[in-house]
């Protein structure tokens, strides 16, 4: 390696020589870092995605690669956020592969003092089976009047305000037909 | 005001960072020094709970300085409309309005109606419940008899017209009186209203900003009306640069009004039914009459496009489109009604849908021993929260009010899919809609919860196959035949059936106004109805700023019909034109005979200016060409509610159900109309005119941080988050500190009536105490994410509030109590309840105290209490 060459490759060299005056970029790049990317450079996809946490609406693009997310960033063509997030958006790749996550279906028995397995297909007949009960045991026809009332206070719902439309759509749905009216939400609160 | 833009939604904050760089003023009005009120030009510290005193103030400086945009005021505000001459005011009555009857706590409404209207007494009086407004719907009631008979003096001089009375309703609303109620120096009062009324009119409007520390009061609804009052008289309605902005707190809870998950609403602002609806006629009576302005005049569209989205083949005309399969309400059925109704063995099973009640609701005490009183609960949710765990970890297990042993509720745990795995939309707090395409496959069990309802009805309607009980018809009936994708439903197939499908050809409608009552189409909700339209997902829409122009029409979809600016027509004059070139929004281009502009406009796009409806119309066709608020029953925006209100057409200054001070202005010192829920585990700390407030003498107020979120189920378990916002902590004024022994960073505990919560202390003079009628108020501020589980653990601050709400709709009073604060950590274990029992003994609490609401007149708490009816237990 020549003199030159060995002095070019000294940052504090680069940074007062070239373009970078403040040491921030290709002055203290090493070879390493120089050859590192970003993760969303060789993601295989992205999605466009909303931040499910408060109610002003910032764009995501989600990085997928390998089917993981690799990565969430603010979308800057968006005219609501200009590519921002907040330290919570920003956060939401922990939201969404941390390890806090659930993966299976937990069961607590009652009286139990610790959870249980169940199997999901289990679960689901297990509540729907509950569902009735709850639903006939709290059953009224009429009011006090003989007016009819048609519905259970049996069961209820709260909930949630980062479900999406649909979902809430298909809740309300399936409560009214049920018969049930007590389905409250974050809304309320 | 009521808001802390900046922390709690901070990338919209840029917006207002934007303005305030082309030379806007930005006024912060809050109880604490906040990172809003740190960028803002002005922050102005008031007492927390007098809002409205606050408000009422600026109405009076308007209206006696003549400062409102008369022309606006007069065309497109009811402000010239008379009222009967049975309307008594809050002045006539020491701060009751006429109708009210001590015993319900509640109003009959009939004197507030206007002149020329049929103010017909009823028969008898209807209980509160079954008066309430939110029975309503958004629609709200329609105003008696005929809109156009309406008598109105357009000079605004006669005694009875809603101006005047506005004018004498406020007129002790002084600088002088705002001081001494607010804590605010009138002469930094006055400066508000002088940036307000300066920036408002022609060539200026102004916004107006509220989030939570606005709804989250006993008076809420009216800390609203309030705002948009003076909106209204300075013109900043329907204009760009103006509104009133409510700014929500969670990704979808406007789409969770919108398409409801509450009990007292059907999809689109649609009223549940109740008791009295026999059939469809009378039900849509209740939300349109023949003679009644605007586009509510078309509920029976949007209604019956409902029944058939929900009933599909079965709705037919025969039978009144399966209205009667609909359940009936028929009063409070609302969240904290059940969580009382838990504790009381009446609910069997409960659903929690991301959502964290043991530290996210009010009371976080009642309503984990409600939930530990369940037969079943079932938790969805993306990792564990309190609510799932109550049975081995709430703080009730320590004070040994839950033994893990012998709590009998079976939990089921469902883990569910997140944000980037299943696609759908939100509605954020612009009311625009925007889809998210799905990322990634969830993992093991974690589903959505369209999955999730869908197999559960799928799986109900298989066990009631073939049943001829009546009850299970609705079930049978019910359209349930989705698109699905594998196993999971087709939110883009939930999402067109919302849009709404003409059933003749199969094909999406256009929009509302093609929905029709003969039962031919099927629509969902009929507000979102044009989200798919020409078949397209708009909500998907993804038209890059750098493309578009300033309203950006092509990014998401906004409902109505992809209007950004609700009611945009008033930011033209009567005639049609821009009230100034400056402020032009949409105008009426006589050529082209059609309505233009920058905005999609909010009104029939070829109805002239200068239209005047023919004798006998209604709905819509009886809007006039300048009728500019389209959904309102007479065309015009209320400064004055005749009707659709529980507490007053008027917004009046009552006192926080808990408060240190007299009411200055009235002797009915709270909400007449509060609902107090009076028993003896949802006790109050006594406030004047009852005695030993002093036991509880400081102002408590509570709200977020950027870093977590609600009740912590998304931040509190996430490293980074967690250690940004590590730990608990209480804000005290150095003043309150050394009154009470506080030291910077060490522990403290504040007491309420319900429990003792520690924390960290920081001392810091952004809650700076007030001077409140010649004396000293401390207030005492906390965020409140924490609970005991999660990286970053702590105590619930929500098992601090009590259960009182708002009556309109019955959201809890959590932005505004009293408290006790004391140095050290709070008492453990059973040692817990006898800590808070000796503070109520102190104060002679009983389930009877703050439950006489009326205190009026020779009332002076004295009235009837309203305590609950069947719990031989709260007698005291």
């Amino acid at each position: 390696m020549g003199v030159k060459r060995w002095v070019g490759a000294w940052p504090v060299y680069r940074q007062l020589t070239g373009a970078d005056r403040l040491g921030r970029g290709r002055a203290v790049q090493s070879r390493r870092s120089a050859g590192l990317g970003p993760r969303t450079a060789d993601a295989d996809r992205v999605a466009d995605s909303v931040c499910p946490y408060c109610a002003v609406g910032c764009a995501q693009r989600v990085y997928v690669k390998d089917e993981r997310v690799v990565q969430i960033e603010g979308n800057p063509d968006s005219p609501v956020s200009r590519g921002r997030l907040c330290p919570k958006g920003s956060a939401s790749k922990q939201l969404v592969t941390g390890p806090q996550r659930e993966r299976k279906v937990r069961y607590r028995p009652p009286y139990a003092t610790e959870w249980q397995d169940l199997d999901l297909d289990v679960a689901m007949e297990m509540v729907a089976d509950r569902v009735l009960d709850a639903r006939r045991r709290g059953w009224q026809d009429t009011d006090a009047s003989g007016r009819p009332l048609r519905r259970t206070l049996g069961f209820a719902g709260l909930g949630g305000a980062t479900l999406d439309n649909e979902e809430n759509y298909l809740i309300k749905k399936l409560f009214t037909a049920l018969g049930a009216i007590q389905i409250e939400n974050q809304a309320r609160i | 005001m009521g808001s802390n833009m900046a922390e709690a939604h901070p990338v919209g904050f840029q917006w207002v960072m934007e303005a305030k760089a082309r030379g806007a003023k930005v006024i912060h009005v809050d109880p604490r020094f906040t990172r809003t009120s740190a960028l803002a030009d002005r922050h102005v510290a008031l007492r927390a709970g007098t809002d409205i005193a606050f408000l009422g103030g600026v109405i009076h400086h308007i209206l006696s300085h003549g400062l409102d945009f008369r022309e606006y005021v007069r065309a497109y505000t009811n402000a010239p409309f008379l009222l009967n001459e049975r309307y008594q005011d809050t002045e006539d009555l020491d701060g009751l309005f006429s109708g009210y009857d001590p015993h319900t706590a509640s109003y009959d409404p009939s004197s507030w109606a206007y002149e020329s209207t049929a103010a017909r007494e009823r028969p008898g009086h209807r209980a509160k419940e079954q008066a309430a407004p939110y029975r309503h719907g958004a629609g709200g009631p329609a105003v008696e008899d005929s809109a156009d008979g309406i008598a109105a003096d357009p000079t605004l001089q006669h005694p009875r017209c809603v101006y005047q009375v506005l004018k004498r309703h406020f007129a002790r609303y002084t600088p002088q009186m705002v001081e001494r109620i607010c804590g605010v120096p009138r002469e930094v009062f006055l400066e508000v209203c002088r940036a307000w009324t300066e920036n408002s009119g022609r060539e200026r409007t102004a916004a107006l900003v509220y989030s939570v520390g606005w709804t989250q009061h006993s008076t809420g609804a009216q800390y609203i009306r309030a705002g948009s009052i003076i909106q209204l008289l300075l013109g900043n309605i329907g204009r760009p640069g103006g509104g009133v902005y409510a700014l929500r707190g969670h990704a979808s809870i406007q789409g969770s009004t919108d398409i409801p998950t509450l009990f007292n609403l059907l999809p689109g602002y649609l009223p549940m039914p109740d008791a009295t609806h026999e059939d469809l006629a009378a039900y849509l009576d209740g939300v349109r009459r023949p003679g009644q302005k605007g586009f509510w005049g078309n509920a029976d569209a949007y209604a019956v496009s409902l029944l058939k989205e929900y009933w599909g083949q079965a709705a037919t005309a025969e039978n009144d489109y399966c209205f009667g399969h609909l359940p009936r309400i028929d009063g409070d059925h609302g969240t904290y009604r059940t969580a009382m109704d838990m504790v009381d063995g009446k609910v069997f099973g409960y659903f929690l849908l991301g959502q964290n009640p043991a530290v996210g609701s009010a009371h976080g005490r009642l309503q984990r021993l409600g939930m530990a009183n369940l037969d079943w609960l079932v938790v969805r949710d993306l990792n564990m929260i309190e609510s799932a765990t109550f049975w081995k970890d709430a703080p009730e297990i320590e004070t040994g009010e839950i033994v893990t042993e012998r709590c009998r509720t079976e939990v089921f745990f469902f883990p569910a899919a997140s944000h980037v795995e299943k696609s759908g939309t939100f509605t954020q707090t612009q009311r625009m809609l925007q889809w998210r395409d799905q990322a990634v496959e969830p993992s093991g069990d974690q589903r959505s919860e369209l999955w999730f309802f869908y197999h559960l009805g799928r799986l109900v309607k298989e066990r009631l196959a073939g049943s001829t009980d009546e009850r299970d018809r609705p079930v049978l009936d019910l359209a349930w035949d989705y698109a699905t994708e594998g196993d999971e439903p087709s939110a883009a197939d939930v999402l067109r059936r919302i849009n709404g499908i003409d059933l003749a050809t199969g094909r999406a409608v256009g929009g509302y106004t093609e929905l029709k009552a003969d039962g031919s189409t099927a629509c969902g909700c009929w507000i979102y109805s044009g989200v798919y339209a020409d078949e397209v997902n708009q909500a998907r829409r993804r038209t890059s700023r750098f493309e578009q122009g300033p309203y950006e029409a092509e990014w998401g979809w906004t409902w109505p019909l992809n209007r950004r600016v609700l009611y945009n027509r008033a930011s033209a004059d009567p005639q049609g034109r821009p009230w100034s070139e400056r402020k032009a929004l949409v105008w009426w281009d006589a050529e082209r005979g059609e309505w233009t502009g920058h905005d999609t406009p909010d009104f029939e796009k070829h109805k002239p200016p200068d239209y005047r409806p023919p004798e006998g119309a209604s709905g819509p066709e009886a809007l006039g060409g300048d009728d500019a608020f389209i959904m309102m029953a007479d065309g015009k925006a209320w400064l004055f509610a005749p009707t659709g209100l529980t507490d007053g057409p008027l917004p009046t200054h009552y006192e926080p159900h808990e408060s240190p001070v007299r009411n200055l202005l009235y002797g009915q010192q709270a909400n007449p109309t509060r609902k107090v829920y009076g028993r003896r585990d949802n006790p109050s700390n006594p406030a004047p005119p009852e005695a030993h407030g002093e036991v509880f003498p400081f102002v408590f107020t509570a709200s977020r941080l950027t870093e977590h979120h609600t009740a912590g189920g998304m931040s509190r378990q996430l490293p980074y988050l967690s250690e940004l916002q590590p730990e608990l902590f209480v804000e005290v004024s150095p003043e309150l500190a050394a009154e009470r022994g506080l030291r910077h960073l060490d522990w403290a505990h504040v007491v309420t009536s319900r429990a003792a919560v520690e924390a960290r202390v920081v001392v810091t003079d952004r809650l700076a105490p007030l001077r409140v009628e010649g004396r000293t108020v401390h207030q005492v501020w906390m965020p409140y994410h924490w609970g005991p589980t999660g990286l970053a653990a702590g105590d619930v601050v929500n098992d601090l509030i009590g259960v009182v709400v708002e009556p309109n709709v019955l959201i809890q009073e959590s932005k505004v109590l009293t408290c006790d604060i004391r140095p050290g950590r709070r008492p453990r274990g059973p040692a817990l309840l006898e800590y808070v029992q000796g503070y109520r003994r102190r104060a002679g609490i009983t389930p009877l105290t703050g439950t006489r609401v009326m205190t009026a007149g020779d009332g002076d708490g004295h009235g009837p209490a309203h305590t609950e009816p069947d719990r031989p237990e709260d007698s005291p």
